[in-house]
């Protein structure tokens, strides 16, 4: 246990050093954000292994009922998290403040569920459990990147990003474990990530540092706003190109949905396929965040997309069949979120001066998601006119156009330290 | 607060969480390995229970719901006597139907760190003939009434964070043949005298007729409709707008359905209501509450459907007619066939 509060010297001495010489260098706030999304995902990731089960198997009612509610929120959870991050810039940095409330809102979901009984009310809580989500993000990548010195913070955001999905892994095994123990014990999977999701709280509360600026004073009458932040060159660029990237990136699902489908995988194996992703980017994110410190953030993020764009080239060309093709483009997309994810908000940070941070992540995340989004009508439009093969193409196409595109943008003057 | 302090009270958390969670655990450990629940459960014997013919006349096999070393085995009553006591056989289920000697139960295999399904066909003995697995979890099953074609849903859960975007895979298996159509969403879709193609399609709660005509939800763009299928042409053609569920009378010429029923509150939109295919007149039955279930016609004129109960999952009865009032089956139960 330690206590990330880089003003008291006794706490950094109580500090754990797994690794010789090089862990003690991660900021003990980002080891203290990153346990609270270890424990956060843990809690959340527990009750949607369980859900659908407990749904069929106990309620004895079906998951379309609230499967509805589903898009309407996907939305909402966007604009929300530009909010998170103007709210948090306010006053000076009240990132902690808004990202406890969204981390609190998103555990007062969990014992929510020992009370509802019917399917839309359980979409309910789910979406006020995104609300929480979309609120806390922007503030927590804020308080990362001001916690991480310059020249490390794609190393920052990979122990960020990879205890995340640790906690995402874990999740589900804690869930199966409490229901082995307890047969039909579903109330017992919430009642403990009910814990697991205080405890989430407690550890934002105690150990992650209030105010995250360092240096800045508040800004005198400052009341952020968006379009003060699209006249800064360097933030407009990265938006642009993730917002670009994000275009031709498909949607998780048409992934494996366009695996099983093409490379005739057994239907029982669907289920297995985004653990292959995530355990490629748990092993991956840290390593892939501190290259990229070496290398340039920019340069690793379109090295990522380059890895997906021969993963799209794989399932088109099919050059192999099975398990082995399917190994190989779970290995890519895995690589490609290794090398985008965290590097991205690294990036991003680096172009938006402090007391703008929370709004500057969040408007590059805003991007990336809109880009997405529009991805996934299109392909959604392309695969029902001409069939999943046309849609791979026209998407492989745009990708390594905006692969290419992205390479030639003119470096902008602050680019990472070479 | 000094760094100590916050450390101790962490630590207290923690120590007080693990314990909290610890006996949560155990106690519905205890609570699993049953006895606990109050109420009188229904009298249970084990025994052999058959989809054949029985000599006693028509049955009703259902999953059992009662807490404790029964839950969720196959189990029968005489289908003039549902209250009486219940003969409970070995497998396990969670959905679970028959018709002529060939049963369908889809059931968990609990492995150490996760679950998987699979969808075993049962002779009329209850001996595995084959068994499938699954790629989601099990919700609705059904056998064509010569008992040669078999039918199963399964949702294919989203992966994402709190993930809500389900979608459903619906399965047809000729068990003369052994053919498995493994995803009707393969088929040819008319929709309202239009070819319709579309990603996003799903085909839910087969009800067969024969051995190749059935009828099924088609779910797109935020709508339902009730579809004629037909399994050797590979064609799907919607009759009717707002069905989901569909349950053809055994007489053919009734649909029972769930209807999504506009100026209901959110968390209870369904009714069960009884489509006349020749007509297209909707008749709404007695039960007033939200349905959530795949009826089963009992007979001509009477419909069997579960609700949630204290354990789980009750059987009620309701005339087809619209008349009546809703009435008790069979407490603790889940998934009924009619054996004859």
């Amino acid at each position: 246990m330690y206590i990330a509060d880089s003003r008291l010297p006794a706490a950094s001495a109580a500090a754990p050093a797994p690794g010789p010489g090089r862990s003690a260098r991660i900021a003990p706030t980002v080891l203290a954000l990153g346990t609270v999304s270890l424990i956060t995902d843990v809690s959340s990731e527990m009750v949607t292994a369980v859900l659908p089960l407990y749904l069929v198997t106990v309620l004895g009612v079906s998951p379309l009922g609230f499967g509805l509610l589903d898009g309407v929120f996907n939305g909402a959870s966007a604009t929300l998290r530009m909010l998170g991050g103007l709210l948090g810039d306010r006053g000076g940095g009240r990132h902690k403040a808004v990202a406890t409330v969204g981390y609190g809102l998103s555990a007062l979901c969990r014992p929510a569920l020992l009370l509802v009984r019917t399917a839309p009310l359980i979409g309910l809580v789910l979406a006020v459990d995104r609300v929480g989500k979309g609120l806390r993000t922007a503030p927590r990548d804020a308080m990362i990147s001001l916690a991480a010195p310059p020249e490390r913070r794609g190393r920052a955001f990979g122990v960020h990003r990879a205890m995340d999905t640790a906690g995402a892994l874990t999740g589900p095994l804690l869930a199966f474990l409490v229901l082995r123990s307890a047969p039909g014990g579903y109330h017992a999977v919430f009642t403990v990530s009910s814990y697991v999701a205080a405890l989430g709280v407690l550890v934002l509360v105690l150990l992650v540092p209030g105010r995250s600026l360092r240096s800045a004073p508040p800004v005198p009458g400052g009341r952020p706003r968006p379009g003060e932040l699209l006249r800064l060159p360097a933030l407009r660029r990265i938006t642009g190109c993730a917002t670009l990237l994000g275009l031709a990136t498909v949607s998780d699902s048409f992934v494996y949905l366009l695996l099983q489908r093409r490379l005739e995988l057994p239907t029982a194996w669907f289920p297995l396929l985004p653990l292959g992703t995530a355990g490629v980017y748990l092993l991956l994110a840290v390593p892939f965040g501190a290259i990229a410190d070496r290398i340039g953030r920019r340069r690793m993020f379109v090295l990522g997309h380059v890895a997906l764009l021969a993963g799209y080239g794989l399932l088109l060309a099919r050059p192999g069949s099975g398990a082995p093709l399917a190994a190989a483009v779970l290995v890519l997309h895995g690589l490609f979120y290794a090398a985008t994810d965290g590097v991205l908000a690294a990036a991003a940070a680096e172009a938006v001066p402090e007391r703008r941070r929370g709004a500057g992540l969040a408007l590059v995340g805003t991007g990336q998601a809109a880009g997405r989004f529009a991805c996934s009508v299109a392909v959604g439009a392309l695969w029902t006119r001409w069939g999943d093969t046309v849609a791979l193409a026209v998407m492989t196409a745009v990708l390594a156009a905006a692969v290419a595109a992205a390479a030639h943008l003119p470096a902008p003057a602050k680019e990472g330290p070479a | 607060m000094t760094p100590r302090r916050r450390l101790a009270l962490l630590l207290t958390a923690v120590a007080v969480l693990v314990a909290a969670g610890t006996w949560t655990v155990l106690h519905a450990a205890a609570e699993a390995r049953g006895g606990h629940r109050t109420g009188a459960a229904p009298p249970a014997r084990t025994g052999t229970v058959t989809l054949g013919p029985h000599p006693d006349g028509a049955r009703l096999v259902f999953r059992s719901m009662t807490w404790g070393p029964q839950r969720d085995r196959l189990a029968a009553v005489p289908l003039d006597a549902p209250g009486s006591t219940r003969t409970v056989a070995a497998p396990v289920c969670l959905r679970f139907h028959a018709a002529a000697g060939t049963g369908i139960c889809l059931q968990a295999v609990h492995g150490v760190l996760e679950d998987h399904y699979r969808a075993v066909v049962l002779d009329a003995d209850l001996n595995e003939q084959r068994h499938y697995d699954l790629a989601g979890i099990p919700t609705r099953a059904r056998v064509s009434p010569s008992g040669r074609l078999v039918a199963w849903t399964v949702f294919v859960g989203g992966d994402s964070y709190a993930g809500t975007d389900f979608s459903t895979r619906t399965t047809i298996l000729d068990t003369r043949t052994w053919t498995v159509q493994d995803n009707l969403e393969t088929y040819t879709v008319t929709l309202e005298g239009h070819p319709y193609r579309a990603a996003d399609t799903n085909v839910w709660g087969v009800t067969f007729a024969d051995d190749r005509h059935f009828y099924a939800t088609l779910a797109g763009g935020g709508r339902t409709w009730l579809v004629a299928g037909d399994a050797v042409g590979h064609t799907l053609t919607t009759l009717h707008g707002n069905v989901e569920c569909p349950s053809l009378s055994p007489d053919g010429t009734r649909i029972a359905y769930k209807k999504r029923v506009p100026g209901l509150p959110d968390d209870a939109p369904w009714r069960l209501y009884v489509l006349d295919l020749a007509t297209l007149a909707e008749t709404p039955t007695a039960e007033e509450r939200t349905m959530d279930d795949q009826a089963l016609w009992l007979d001509d004129r009477t419909l069997a459907y579960a609700l949630p109960g204290d354990e789980g999952s009750d059987l009620w009865r309701v005339p087809a007619d619209g008349t009546g009032s809703p009435a008790l089956l069979a407490a603790a139960a889940l998934a009924p066939a009619v054996v004859r």
